[in-house]
């Protein structure tokens, strides 16, 4: 699969849940689900992802991504 | 804000990886009826320190960026935490994404042994340790009052200890003090704050009289019928305990000793029946 070629949609967990997208990189899910810009960090099968690494971080079919933002806590 | 009149912050002799506190009080943001009284609480209890964490954010939410402005907005350190966590991958990982968002490399490393009990994982909590001192963090671990794992953290790069009083929410105290204790004397360069378990303002004060170095708590003050009050109070005991342990506590005895002076006590020598 090369990405940008056409359009591919494939079902990824994000957040624990499954979800269909066109999204070809991290950084493009980011975009999808409106939070381009937002201050949130993000995770791929367990691995760190930072913010610069988004855009370069192919995502595949059953990946887990974790996307998670600031909140109170103890 | 109607936060209690409290005394301007001054610096404290309390040093954390280089940083010096205002406050001996460390103070969660979780479970505050609202935004604005969570914003009073921390203000009330002058606090330079509140922890913060990372859950998922919903398509579209941005409820990260709202907290987030709340908390710059009262201009104190964030303490990021990795609660919830169960194996070191996921701590690490939390603590990674956690600095990237909170733009510090302090982390309150929780690596949790079971849900019950929420006690922590010791052998993870050092690896985890190991692992984010590595990379540069500045690790502040949730841990037992066990003196070889406390021995294990502070090899794997920790400079800041944080006992438990009693497991997490539950408002018991100090239940081990005798260990505590011991902790305290054992290690008395290394700076120890007892981070949860803690219910009431006497227990915080108990914790200072002993000499431990700061208290971190949130429950006590976030589900108060009044938390800003509460916070207040905490930030007194805390105060009271710390003076109490400086000035020099008088020893326990197990026979009664008069306080007043015993010489020209009258009708001293008369006969009593």
């Amino acid at each position: 699969m090369t990405a940008g070629t056409r359009v591919e949609v494939r079902t990824i967990i994000v957040n624990g849940e499954a979800v269909m997208t066109a999204a070809a990189t991290l950084a493009d899910l980011v975009a999808e689900r409106g939070l381009g810009g937002a201050r949130v960090a993000t995770a791929r099968n367990g691995t760190f992802v930072p913010e610069k690494a988004r855009a370069s971080t192919l995502l595949f079919f059953d990946d887990h991504v974790e996307i998670v933002s600031p909140r109170h806590g103890g | 804000m109607n936060a209690p009149q409290l005394p301007a912050k001054a610096t404290t002799g309390l040093t954390l990886y280089g940083v010096e506190m205002t406050s001996r009080m460390l103070i969660g943001t979780a479970q505050y009826p609202s935004p604005s009284v969570l914003a009073s609480a921390v203000e009330a209890s002058g606090a330079g320190v509140v922890t913060v964490s990372l859950r998922r954010e919903q398509a579209r939410g941005r409820t990260g960026e709202r907290f987030l402005e709340l908390i710059q907005a009262l201009g104190v350190r964030v303490l990021p935490n990795t609660a919830g966590c169960h194996t070191v991958k996921e701590a690490v990982t939390t603590a990674q994404m956690a600095r990237e968002v909170f733009g510090t490399d302090w982390i309150k490393l929780e690596v949790i042994a079971n849900d019950d009990t929420l006690q922590p994982e010791v052998f993870g909590l050092v690896e985890a340790a190991a692992a984010l001192t590595a990379d540069g963090f500045k690790v502040l671990p949730y841990t037992i009052e066990d003196l070889s794992v406390a021995e294990r953290l502070l090899r794997a790069g920790c400079q800041v200890l944080m006992p438990w009083g009693a497991p997490i929410g539950t408002g018991r105290g100090l239940a081990n003090p005798y260990a505590l204790q011991s902790m305290r004397a054992y290690y008395p360069d290394v700076p120890l704050i007892i981070d949860a378990g803690i219910g009431a303002p006497s227990h915080a004060a108990q914790a200072m009289e002993m000499g431990f170095d700061g208290v971190l708590l949130n429950t006590a003050v976030a589900r108060a019928g009044d938390p800003v009050r509460m916070a207040a109070a905490f930030a007194r005991a805390i105060e009271a305990g710390r003076a109490a342990f400086e000035s020099g506590l008088m020893g326990v005895r197990d026979m009664a000793q008069p306080s007043t002076p015993v010489a020209g006590t009258p009708f001293f020598d008369l006969d009593r029946k």
